[in-house]
């Protein structure tokens, strides 16, 4: 495949048609930046329209959360005390010129850095493991299913009493939170790997240690991603939470500090900085996912 | 280890009263019984028989895949006893791994017998070449179509220089058009490489195409119902499809496996109220009574 062809092709037959799209001005001589950048766009325009509308609707819902707040309607649900967005950006501003605030946000992604690549290093293999023997799955399956759907906030109390200091049983819940969801969906990947390809593997001479690296492993790794990312987005709820009952720093205990503080700006900084981190978080994951399945990148 | 792979003319297969039966809760229920088949060094040889028929069963059990219930698979004397390199198998969903390129997936098996890396990726592109896929060793499989996807599975199946070659209805979700071409291929190599083949399809005239020899199975449970030598000369041409003498192989063979398939359908018929339409079967085949 030559490029060049690629970029002659659609001049060359169809500058007729091309003219009658782009209006009166006529075609450049070679391909012009202009024309470049007019099939530019139209390769792109969906993509251009879905990040246009979605600026738009995050400026509505600001546009609206000032106005809800600068005529502090009470509907139902009260605005009284509601921060405006314009006090937010100017805590906002102060928060980042204080240390403090930086410290609160570097200590959360600490313990979701430590706790989530626990889960990760523990659940993966695990899940792995057990797709592949049955014995462990028998043994193992039974009690991840009973304490699987126990919430990580109901943990709290028994991970103050399991762990010799707060930082250690905030991190342990965070661990909790992401290791079931990576486990489970490391396990459903295993499940699913086609069988003709083991097979396929058998017959080119491959054993049980290449068959589990060059086919289960590989097989499973879109499941595993999609364990990775749910994992990820359970693992900043319960770290918030835990932060929030018995943290002494973290944005999760920032925000619950602002309340007691009255000090209602730095609430919604909170919430706001809680979820630009979780997305920032899951597009990390996103990311990796996809340096490490070339396979599946379109 | 040569780059391109075997010449010696090997890979004598033999099945030798073989049946297969499974466990199901109504006990034990046979799928294939009493068949014997075999496959002489650089022989090329189908199996076709109606769908159900056992006919894959056979294929797997000679890959090593499944184990014979009584019988004995043997290959150049010795008892098959798994899977191994030595049987390269071509499966028809193509069944290549979508994490590797097209190149990867051909140096697999070269990979697995430990070739170091610069040597197996030069002999995996010298048999992309010859498959004209060159050109895609850095393409993952999802990119192919139908036709090249299947061509890298047989050389992936042939890269390890197998002694035996085992196709499951390779070409059975291909077009008709790839298919001739995928046949012509297939015959090309199989002369070049002097490989033993044991093919298994439900296409008559793909089996009387390309084979020395075609096993006719009958219904479920399977056992080998005819065996019809095709004395076609070779090189063979499409041409030779229309000739009378493939015509006359095609109708014997045609109605051999009508046959079966009306009987294998025949128990389903009657199952669902064949005699409700007046019509008793007493022990003949549908097709002797319409």
């Amino acid at each position: 495949m030559s490029s060049p062809a690629i970029l002659r092709h659609p001049e060359d037959s169809m500058p007729a048609t091309a003219i009658a799209e782009t209006g009166p001005e006529p075609v450049a001589t070679p391909p012009s930046f202009g024309t470049l950048a007019l099939r530019w766009y139209r390769l792109n325009r969906s993509g251009l329209r879905a990040i246009a509308i979605g600026i738009t609707s995050l400026l509505a819902f600001l546009l609206v959360w000032h106005l809800l707040t600068t005529y502090r309607v009470v509907f139902f649900v009260r605005f009284t005390n509601v921060p405006s967005p314009l006090a937010v950006y100017a805590s906002f501003i102060k928060a980042i010129h204080d240390p403090k605030f930086l410290m609160h946000i570097v200590l959360s992604c600490r313990r979701i850095l430590v706790g989530f690549s626990l889960a990760a290093i523990i659940g993966v293999p695990l899940g792995l493991v057990m797709g592949r023997f049955k014995l462990v799955h028998e043994v193992i399956f039974p009690v991840a299913e009973v304490l699987r759907p126990i919430p990580a906030i109901a943990w709290v109390p028994m991970a103050i009493m399991l762990w010799p200091t707060n930082e250690q049983s905030i991190v342990y819940i965070t661990f909790l939170g992401s290791f079931f969801p990576i486990l489970v969906n490391t396990l459903h990947g295993m499940t699913l790997v086609d069988p003709v390809l083991v097979r396929a593997a058998q017959c080119l001479g491959a054993r049980e240690r290449s068959i589990f690296r060059e086919v289960y492993f590989p097989a499973s790794l879109p499941h595993i991603f999609t364990g990775l990312t749910v994992g990820m987005g359970v693992a900043w709820v319960s770290l918030i939470a835990a932060e929030m009952i018995s943290g002494q720093y973290g944005i999760g205990y920032f925000t619950w500090e602002a309340y007691s503080l009255v000090q209602y700006a730095d609430i919604a900084l909170g919430m706001i900085a809680i979820g630009v981190l979780g997305l920032g978080s899951s597009l990390l994951i996103r990311g990796a996912g996809q340096l490490v399945m070339p396979w599946r990148a379109k | 280890m040569s780059e391109i792979p075997a010449k010696a003319p090997q890979g004598h297969i033999e099945v030798r009263s073989f049946s297969l039966s499974y466990d199901s809760i109504e006990g034990p229920v046979q799928a294939v019984t009493d068949t014997q088949i075999h496959v002489k060094p650089g022989e090329f040889v189908s199996i076709v028989g109606p769908s159900g028929c056992g006919k894959s069963t056979l294929l797997n059990a000679v890959a090593g895949f499944l184990k014979p219930t009584t019988g004995i698979v043997t290959v150049d004397g010795e008892r098959v006893s798994g899977p191994s390199a030595e049987r390269g198998m071509v499966f028809q969903q193509y069944s290549l791994f979508p994490w590797k390129t097209v190149r990867e997936n051909v140096e697999f098996g070269l990979k697995m017998r430990g070739m170091p890396r610069s040597q197996r990726e030069r002999a995996a592109r010298t048999l992309l070449g010859l498959a004209g896929l060159e050109a895609f060793e850095k393409h993952y499989p999802e990119k192919l179509s139908g036709g090249m996807k299947q061509r890298v599975g047989i050389v992936r199946a042939l890269a390890t220089g197998p002694k035996v070659l085992l196709l499951d209805e390779p070409f059975g979700a291909l077009d008709a058009q790839t298919r001739v071409i995928m046949q012509q291929i297939l015959t090309n190599m199989w002369q070049r490489l002097k490989i033993s083949v044991l093919f298994v399809t439900h296409d008559i005239d793909e089996a009387i195409f390309l084979s020395d020899r075609v096993y006719c199975m009958t219904a479920r449970p399977g056992s080998i119902k005819a065996e019809i030598p095709i004395p076609l000369e070779r090189p063979r041409q499409q041409s030779m499809m229309m000739s009378s003498e493939f015509l006359a192989l095609r109708r014997g063979l045609m109605s051999l496996i009508r046959e079966e398939s009306l009987k294998a359908m025949g128990g389903e018929i009657n199952d669902l109220g064949m005699r409700g339409l007046n019509i008793e079967l007493h022990g003949q085949s549908l097709a002797e009574v319409l």
